[in-house]
């Protein structure tokens, strides 16, 4: 789970602690750091709690605020609040299952049996989808073995073996051994995150999103704004400051974002900031010389802090096609990219190329944009896309 | 390494040509291949079904699998469909004597459109005359109607602001009034992005549109975008109308299927190519062309016209007569190494080059590292001759082994590089010499630039032999226009 748990020890996160109290604004606290020692001993022993009380532990850890209520109401909460986003999830992707699924039902319907025509129809919903060929291809391959094998032998069966098979690919991609969170160690600060990408895919409106939630689960989070190539990046990325009420270091358009990223994480260190979420510059993966550039932000990034870039998000539009993949393999292999972002996923396109990548080369999806409020970022479940998919 | 669709095709139709007669499973085939290579390059896979339909029955109506050479046939064939999936031909901005004409650019979000508003902005005032206005009524994305005004401000363009307004209908009135009273002849709008089943967004576009009854509705559309292009494009010419399409993002390595499909399903022809994040970077459509490189045949018209933009003329007008006289300094071949690298990337120009130019091995071959490595060649050379003395630019025989030596210092390389620069100079001084005594410049421009694929050899003399050879061909391209001017 690509949660947000920095800071687990001392205060534990919600996950959308925002989400929760809009809906339970009688014990909001907020995360003023006053009442931050307190928590921190009670928390540490509420998981434990949790366990032994739910059978099946929501991925929400509950926070500080709900220890008034017993068990059972914070449970509730959480489920209602996983609910939500589930449903907030369901909606954005059901423009794709109206495309995709309603397809794909086209094609099942009327179709009792399994011939070669209705593969091949499958064939192209996927490829419409954007998944592309070769994974398409691959699917296709294992539900022929599946029918030859005659373990598929009815449309309903069908319909699971691509879905299982879609879902083993996420999954795959997900035990990739990446970065997150948990994996540097606590005294090292701030935890860097960049965000990279082409240019038009959503960087800035992503970080507004991401620091917002980061800043939520109680974390001190810095922006850096490094795009000072785009006129008025950086007063884009201002506005969402503002909004998220985030510090932002920024310097003039023009100047080396490796010089704003250096001094930004001066200031991280100075003021003690858990996190640093660095925007950069939009740039098409085959100029060399912009790539370079992002090369040596992370040197600049790995000489102040031990490890550092820790996190390197790559935002992927959900309208990309196949060119996404090329995308993601070269700012793999130049800025060590270890997750996607997937935004712009409540139009129709359904960032089937997600999928190839995550196929192609083991990046997980670690959040999708499902809409432009400050709160529209929600951590991508496997499950969810996939059902969605499919009704 | 990534294939591009032309690779795909090329591969494809040589094996085609490997055989002496085509049976119809061959053709099947081959067309499969075609099929999956355009769905690869995002072609919608409706528009590809169609394409290749078409392409069977055209090549079978013909016969073309009895003739002697089938494969030429096959590659005209597929050819011609293509420039016609693209748009027969290349087409301009159409404006009437009404003041001002209105061109709206609509697209989804992150398509580009205010960076396409500047440069179309800038393409109409110094190509077709005409005196633009810009205005945003993009007043939902943060800082969206601030980028705008860089932009215009970089390009020296007029915007039309008032910051109090946060309503797009009242902004666009204003703006007209306001180009009415001054007199500019063309409003520009850069219209906000959403995603095309936001229904709230295309109602404000359509009322736009019936405020200002504009010329060009122009739907800007990233030539990365994958299946959905179709979609999206669909729905906004249902909704408003598009006359035009913009196709941003072309300097990326997408295979850009989309300009086909969005071409298909709307009926519409691209009008523009945004080509780089300069706002000089954009460029006419020509299907053509486009349809040449797909299939490998190069875009040596794209080249010869870039050359022709950003190469000073006069410079190398004169550079020519100092080499008739052979007066060519090292002073001159170092602001030809300049212009080379004014071009872009040495990839960039060689992608550009069709097959035959390259010896017929095509580009596949050059890797990302050796691209780098010809251009550190390059960037190495001008160092040598920065580190030389103005006298010595100028009379290179003066350069014995002790200015050498300083110059390698100089210049952190080693005397054997300065050597073999300087004999690259010499022998490039000769071959010129020879180009303009006896005839056919052509002809042996286009032998030297053969000899290119020698640079990918190991060691850093062949390379540089390839080096000079092209500085050499930029006089030579911008002759061969003032010839065709001539005529």
């Amino acid at each position: 789970m690509a949660f947000w748990r920095r800071k687990k020890d001392e205060f534990i996160s919600l996950g959308l602690s925002r989400a929760a109290s809009e809906r339970a604004p009688e014990t909001q606290t907020g995360t003023e750091t006053g009442i931050e020692p307190q928590p921190a001993m009670v928390a540490r022993v509420e998981p434990a709690e949790a366990a032994r009380e739910g059978p099946a532990p929501s991925p929400w850890q509950t926070s500080v605020l709900g220890l008034d209520l017993s068990i059972e109401q914070l449970q509730a909460r959480e489920a209602a609040l996983e609910q939500e986003l589930s449903a907030r999830f369901r909606r954005a992707v059901a423009a794709t299952r109206e495309s995709l699924s309603e397809k794909i039902d086209t094609v099942f319907a009327g179709a009792k049996k399994i011939d070669a025509e209705l593969l091949d129809e499958l064939e192209e919903a996927l490829i419409a989808a954007d998944i592309g060929v070769p994974t398409t291809m691959h699917v296709l391959e294992t539900v022929r073995r599946g029918i030859s094998r005659k373990e598929i032998d009815d449309v309903e069966k069908l319909k699971a073996a691509i879905k299982a098979e879609l879902l083993s690919i996420l999954h795959a991609s997900e035990q990739g051994g990446v970065a997150s969170e948990t994996s540097v160690p606590e005294n090292i600060a701030p935890y860097v995150m960049m965000i990279v990408g082409v240019n038009g895919v959503g960087k800035t409106t992503t970080i507004g999103k991401l620091a917002q939630r980061i800043k939520a689960e109680g974390n001190d989070v810095l922006i850096c704004a490094a795009d000072t190539f785009r006129a008025a990046a950086s007063d884009q990325l201002a506005i969402w400051a503002e909004r998220t009420g985030v510090p932002l270091i920024q310097q003039k358009q023009g100047t080396d974002p490796a010089a704003v990223l250096f001094d930004s994480l001066k200031a991280a260190k100075a003021r003690g900031s858990d996190v640093l979420i660095v925007d950069t510059a939009g740039r098409l993966h085959n100029k060399s010389n912009l790539m370079a550039e992002l090369e040596k932000m992370k040197r600049v990034a790995g000489r102040e802090v031990e490890g550092a870039p820790h996190e390197t998000l790559l935002v992927v539009d959900a309208v990309t096609g196949q060119n996404g993949l090329e995308q993601a393999r070269q700012f793999l292999k130049v800025a060590g990219v270890t997750g996607i972002v997937l935004t712009k996923l409540d139009g129709t396109a359904k960032g089937g190329i997600a999928v190839a990548i995550a196929k192609e080369l083991g990046l997980p999806i670690r959040y999708a944009g499902i809409g432009e409020q400050v709160d529209d970022l929600v951590v991508f479940d496997p499950e969810q896309y996939v059902n969605s998919l499919f009704n | 390494m990534f294939e591009s669709l032309s690779d795909k095709l090329k591969r494809t139709l040589k094996n085609l040509r490997g055989e002496g007669v085509l049976t119809k499973e061959h053709v099947d085939a081959a067309l499969r291949e075609i099929r999956l290579a355009l769905l690869e390059a995002d072609v919608n896979y409706k528009v590809a079904k169609d394409f290749i339909a078409s392409v069977k029955e055209k090549a079978e109506g013909q016969q073309v699998w009895l003739e002697l050479k089938p494969s030429e046939q096959v590659v005209k064939i597929v050819f011609d469909e293509l420039v016609e999936l693209l748009g027969g031909q290349s087409s301009r901005l159409v404006f009437t004597r009404t003041i001002p004409n209105v061109v709206m650019i609509v697209g989804l979000q992150g398509s580009g459109k205010t960076t396409s508003t500047g440069k179309i902005a800038r393409w109409l005032a110094q190509n077709q005359d005409r005196k633009p206005l810009l205005l945003s009524t993009d007043v939902y994305r943060p800082a969206a109607r601030e980028q705008l005004k860089v932009i215009a401000r970089a390009t020296g363009q007029s915007i039309f602001e008032k910051p109090e307004t946060n309503d797009p209908l009242e902004l666009t009135r204003a703006a007209l009034q306001h180009a009415k009273d001054v007199g500019y002849d063309t409003l520009l709008i850069d219209t906000a992005g959403r995603l095309h089943i936001d229904d709230e967004l295309m109602e404000e576009l359509v009322s736009i549109k019936s405020e200002t009854h504009p010329v060009e509705i122009l739907f800007v559309a990233d030539a990365m975008t994958g299946q959905d292009a179709v979609r999206s494009a669909e729905e906004f010419h249902k909704r408003i109308g598009i006359t035009g399409v913009v196709l941003t993002k072309m300097d990326g390595d997408a295979r850009g299927g989309a300009a086909l499909s969005i071409k298909q399903v709307i009926g519409q022809p691209v009008k523009f190519v945004g080509v780089g994040e300069k706002y000089d970077a954009l460029e006419p459509f020509y299907p053509d062309r486009v349809a040449q490189r797909i299939l490998g045949m190069g875009d040596v018209l794209s080249l010869i016209e870039e050359v022709q933009s950003k190469v000073d003329q006069d410079e190398a007008e004169s550079q020519l007569k100092k080499l008739q006289r052979n007066q060519f300094t090292l002073d001159d071949f170092r602001s030809q190494l300049r212009q080379v690298k004014k071009l872009g990337s040495f990839s960039k120009i060689l992608k550009l080059l069709p097959d035959q130019l390259l010896g017929g091995v095509g580009m596949p071959d050059l890797t990302d590292e050796q691209t780098e490595l010809m251009e550190k060649e390059l960037r190495r050379t001008e160092a040598i001759i920065d580190s030389m003395t103005g006298e010595e630019r100028v009379n290179h025989l003066i350069l014995n082994a002790n200015r050498r030596r300083r110059i390698a210092r100089g210049s952190g390389t080693t005397v054997a590089q300065v050597n073999s620069l300087i004999k690259q100079y010499t022998e490039m001084r000769r071959m010129m010499q020879g180009m303009f005594s006896g005839g056919g410049l052509r002809g042996k421009m286009m032998r030297r630039m053969a000899g290119m694929p020698g640079l990918e050899g190991d060691g850093g003399d062949a390379m540089m032999g390839g080096m000079a050879g092209s500085p050499a061909g930029l006089p030579g391209s911008s002759r061969k226009k003032k010839k065709k001017r001539r005529r």
